[in-house]
């Protein structure tokens, strides 16, 4: 593999490798055994400048090794390489690439550490630092958690720089002129008389040459694509309907396929009876799966009418059969033998609390992601190869369970990491892709598409779970005296990491996510977590636990702050010590006119800080005679450092919406062990004309950069709610609202 | 019985069962993917396709029905090469997250300005309020549906 220079750095290497068939150069690599995956797949005339970029006769490739599911991440890790490398953003061209540990989150994991966001201490930043050790030992190449930005942040925009290096000097050597003296634009560099050198001219000279230097980062003044809006990589194709999901691939001969498993999740399969199934025209095979069977057939309608037909005795839920014995065990889990965490326990709380203080539950219930695109995976075993096409926010998984279901060596394994059409958390679960894999397995040699209707979908899925939260407080001359917050919940995060075989150690954060690390400081506050029994299957949803928390959290805030008879954003303000976090308050204080009333209508306020950004909003409602209408929306949120502003309004508005349509009307339930909503008729997300007009301003003091797919979510249905109480007088205190009111 | 009918512009025969939905007869047998897949039960729009123009639920719809008539895809509408308007203001708006709907609320777009040129928002509102998206687009799909209708008046 040639040479090899090392100079440690951050524990990074720099150096070098020539290669067969292409060149490799300029790479640099944490120092493990996760080398550039791009090195295998090199065809003739192409070179890989590290994990990160790949040259062939026509230009440069950028990995963008997350999986974009709309949050934009293909642009801005993009930008990130093209930024440093001085690429023409109107040619660029963005890939994910292959699945690698290469590729994992150094960042992930840092969301779990018992730190609040806000503390910026020595020990707390040496600790998440240290998280980096678990996060390449797991080697997890995953997307979640609003950590691609910061995890890529310096490393992808370093990768440009090395890559630009290497060219540069490339150059140099070829010119006869000091480096010093060149220049880089639009993708070529520049000699001081005009002379200009595509890269790709460049890329088999870069290849001798080893960088004895890191690259240094262009100073933030001197961006021209990263802090700007972007036309995004992908939008084009979206508009025309030429991107292909997972449930779009195509192959020739392809097979479609879809599957039937027990609604009792979780429970066996006795028997089923396939007869009629069998005999439909257009069927193929009925391929038994570990809880159910797959259909193949020659048209995924076919399959899906056929397997409307098949006739099951199903094993029983490993579970609570209702959601009212959940409920109950939730109720009473608030006891020492299923304590999780006091991550915060200021003051003496059980002192400072008198007999008659306030106190209130708040619930809220399961809900499904409801993806746009139901769960879809094809797959293709052929001549001892398996290529797994997926839409997967955890690709790595994949490549460890394929070997391990198949026999195969992990050479013969190749993942293909498609656009997905929504994850929200879904897509980082294995259960679609194992069923691929089985029934690829079965017809050997010929492809096969596995899509689920709707109806599997939304009772197949893995639930945001159901939690309460007790809440009792006081309050004295405008302030908080006392502040006790408890909360229920099984672990979402043993749930998830269970199904691929990890372990949680210690308490689960999300638990109390939303809710403890919250930047008011009161002079007696605790809050607690108590780890309800696994229930029904759990996973990752949009926000995660700050899903709930907020709305029990913002909902207790805004009842303290009528209690005490001041404005619910003074209230806030006087009580929250972090400036960013009262910046973005002030902020969506003066976008929203808040404090001036319109004649029937009335606002209301909530604030998280999750996944690191302090996120505030203003949501305003109407009484109309068909009920309920908000009439204005305001977000205002600190990232620290905005690299696309327009990006990050959508995810912002859409992370609100997500969160609204939870509050009006998401809910799921259980009944004799199945969840009984089946499609978009009785898990109706909000549409359009409920969508109120949305403002957002993206504030930037924060000292670290942040991700923005998850924490517009949070907030929204505690707005709501005390913005209905503003109007109405009713305080809502179980979600999903349409429980107790009705929306135009 | 073979069905045919013209898709895009084109005459096609398919040889499926007639009472399969218009759907699966373009994503399945003429792999015509840009139609999207949400729901089955028409709750969701993603699968909306003309048919003489007109926007319809390509779920709900059977392909015996489509015999003899004039279908169009959102392949059919443009192409990358050669945008609608609609897609020329979806693009210019930068509409789509995660995309998966957009097909839908396209075609369901470009049905409201071929009927209504000068749509209020309320006209908007009730045209467009059977496409869902769950990455919540729509302040940008409102914006972008008024500048596609400012678009088709200069052309």
């Amino acid at each position: 593999m040639g040479r090899v220079m090392k100079i440690a750095r951050r524990g990074f290497l720099f150096g070098s490798v020539a290669l067969i068939g292409g060149v490799a150069f300029g790479w640099y690599r944490y120092a493990t055994p996760h080398g550039n995956p791009l090195e295998s797949g090199l065809g003739a005339g192409e070179a890989t400048l590290n994990p990160y970029v790949l040259i062939d006769a026509n230009g440069v490739t950028v990995i963008a090794p997350r999986a974009e599911m709309g949050q934009g991440i293909h642009t801005t890790l993009a930008a990130l390489v093209a930024e440093e490398m001085d690429l023409d953003w109107s040619t660029i061209r963005v890939i994910h690439g292959p699945a690698s540990k290469a590729y994992y989150n150094a960042a992930i994991l840092g969301e779990g550490v018992p730190f609040a966001p806000t503390d910026d201490s020595r020990l707390a930043n040496t600790v998440r630092g240290a998280m980096d050790i678990p996060a390449k030992f797991l080697g997890l190449q995953i997307t979640g958690g609003s950590s691609s930005i910061p995890d890529a942040y310096e490393k992808m925009r370093l990768a440009g720089a090395a890559a630009r290096m290497a060219l540069v000097e490339a150059a140099a050597a070829r010119l006869n002129i000091p480096a010093a003296q060149l220049s880089t634009e639009n993708g070529a560099v520049i000699a001081p008389d005009g002379t200009r050198i595509p890269y790709p001219d460049l890329a088999v000279d870069a290849a001798r040459i080893d960088l004895r230097s890191e690259p240094a980062l262009k100073p933030r003044e001197s961006w021209r694509l990263l802090g700007r809006t972007l036309p995004r990589t992908d939008m084009l194709a979206k508009v025309t309907g030429t991107e292909t999901f997972a449930i779009d691939l195509r192959l020739p001969g392809m097979r479609f396929a879809t599957v039937r498993t027990n609604p009792r999740l979780g429970g066996a399969m006795l028997s089923y009876d396939a007869g009629v199934a069998e005999s439909m025209p257009g069927v193929e095979r009925i391929v038994p799966l570990e809880n159910g069977v797959a259909v193949v057939a020659t048209n995924t309608w076919i399959a899906m009418q056929a397997a409307a037909t098949i006739t099951f005795d199903w094993g029983a839920a490993p579970y609570p059969a209702t959601s009212a014995e959940m409920a109950d065990i939730l109720r009473a889990s608030f006891t020492p033998d299923h304590l999780d965490s006091t991550n915060r326990d200021d003051g003496d709380v059980d002192a400072a609390l008198p007999p008659d203080a306030f106190t209130a539950e708040y619930t809220v219930p399961h809900l499904a992601h409801a993806t746009m695109e139901p769960m879809s995976t094809a797959a293709l075993l052929k001549d001892g190869h398996l290529t797994i096409w997926s839409g997967h926010q955890l690709p790595t998984q994949i490549l460890k369970e394929a070997p391990e279901m198949t026999g195969l060596p992990p050479e013969a394994i190749t993942v293909e990491t498609l656009p997905m059409g929504g994850g929200f958390g879904r897509r980082a679960e294995m259960d679609i892709v194992r069923q691929a894999i089985i029934v690829a397995q079965a017809i050997e040699g010929t492809p096969v598409l596995v899509s689920w209707s709707r109806e599997e979908d939304m009772t197949h899925d893995f639930y945001r779970p159901a939690a309460i939260a007790r809440v009792r407080a006081s309050v004295a001359d405008g302030r908080i005296t006392a502040f006790d917050f408890a909360t229920a919940c099984p672990s979402v995060v043993s749930s998830q990491m269970g199904r691929i075989g990890i372990s949680l150690p210690g308490p689960d954060g999300t638990i109390v996510q939303g809710a403890w690390e919250q930047p008011y400081r009161l002079p007696n506050h605790r809050v607690t977590g108590y780890r309800a029994p696994p229930m029904a299957p759990l996973g990752s949803w949009r926000s995660v636990g700050a899903s709930q928390n907020a709305f029990f959290h913002e909902t207790a805030m805004d009842e303290l702050a009528h209690l005490a008879g001041v404005d619910p954003i003074e209230f806030r303000l006087s009580q929250i010590d972090h400036a960013p976090s009262r910046t973005v308050l002030e902020t969506v204080a003066e976008l929203s006119g808040w404090g001036s009333t319109t004649p029937g209508r009335a606002k209301g306020v909530a604030f998280c800080l999750s996944f690191g950004v302090p996120t505030a909003q203003v949501i305003e409602v109407e009484d109309t005679p068909n009920g309920l209408r908000m009439t204005g929306a305001w977000i205002a949120a600190d990232v620290g450092t905005a690299l696309d502003p327009g990006n990050i309004e959508a995810q912002l508005q859409g992370a609100m919406i997500y969160g609204l349509s939870a509050a009006i009307r998401g809910e799921i339930t259980f009944a004799d062990g199945m969840v009984e909503q089946t499609n978009f008729w009785d898990y109706e997300p909000m549409r359009l004309s409920q969508c109120p007009p949305i403002r957002v301003q993206v504030l930037q003091n924060q000292t670290h950069i942040r991700g923005i797919g998850e924490p517009g979510t949070p907030p929204a249905a505690p707005a709501l709610g005390n913005a209905i109480f503003a109007l109405t007088g009713q305080r809502l205190r179980d979600l999903p609202f349409v429980r107790a009111v009705t929306f135009a | 019985m073979p069905t045919t009918f013209i898709i895009n512009g084109r005459t096609e025969t398919v040889d499926l069962p007639p009472d399969m939905p218009l759907l699966w007869a373009l994503r399945d047998g003429l792999n015509l993917t840009g139609t999207k897949f949400g729901c089955g039960v028409a709750a969701c729009g993603a699968c909306t396709v003309h048919v003489n123009g007109q926007a319809v639920r390509s779920c709900q719809t059977a392909l015996g029905d489509v015999a003899g008539a004039t279908v169009t895809t959102i392949e059919g509408l443009g192409n990358p090469a050669a945008l609608h308007a609609v897609q020329a203001a979806w693009l210019a708006a930068q509409v789509a997250q995660c995309g998966y709907c957009q097909s839908g609320q396209i075609m369901q777009a470009a049905a409201l300005l071929a009927e209504t040129p000068n749509p209020t928002d309320a006209q908007i509102d009730e045209a467009m309020s059977g496409n869902l998206c769950r990455c919540g687009t729509y302040p940008r799909i409102r914006a972008a549906v008024q500048d596609a209708a400012n678009r088709l008046k200069e052309a």
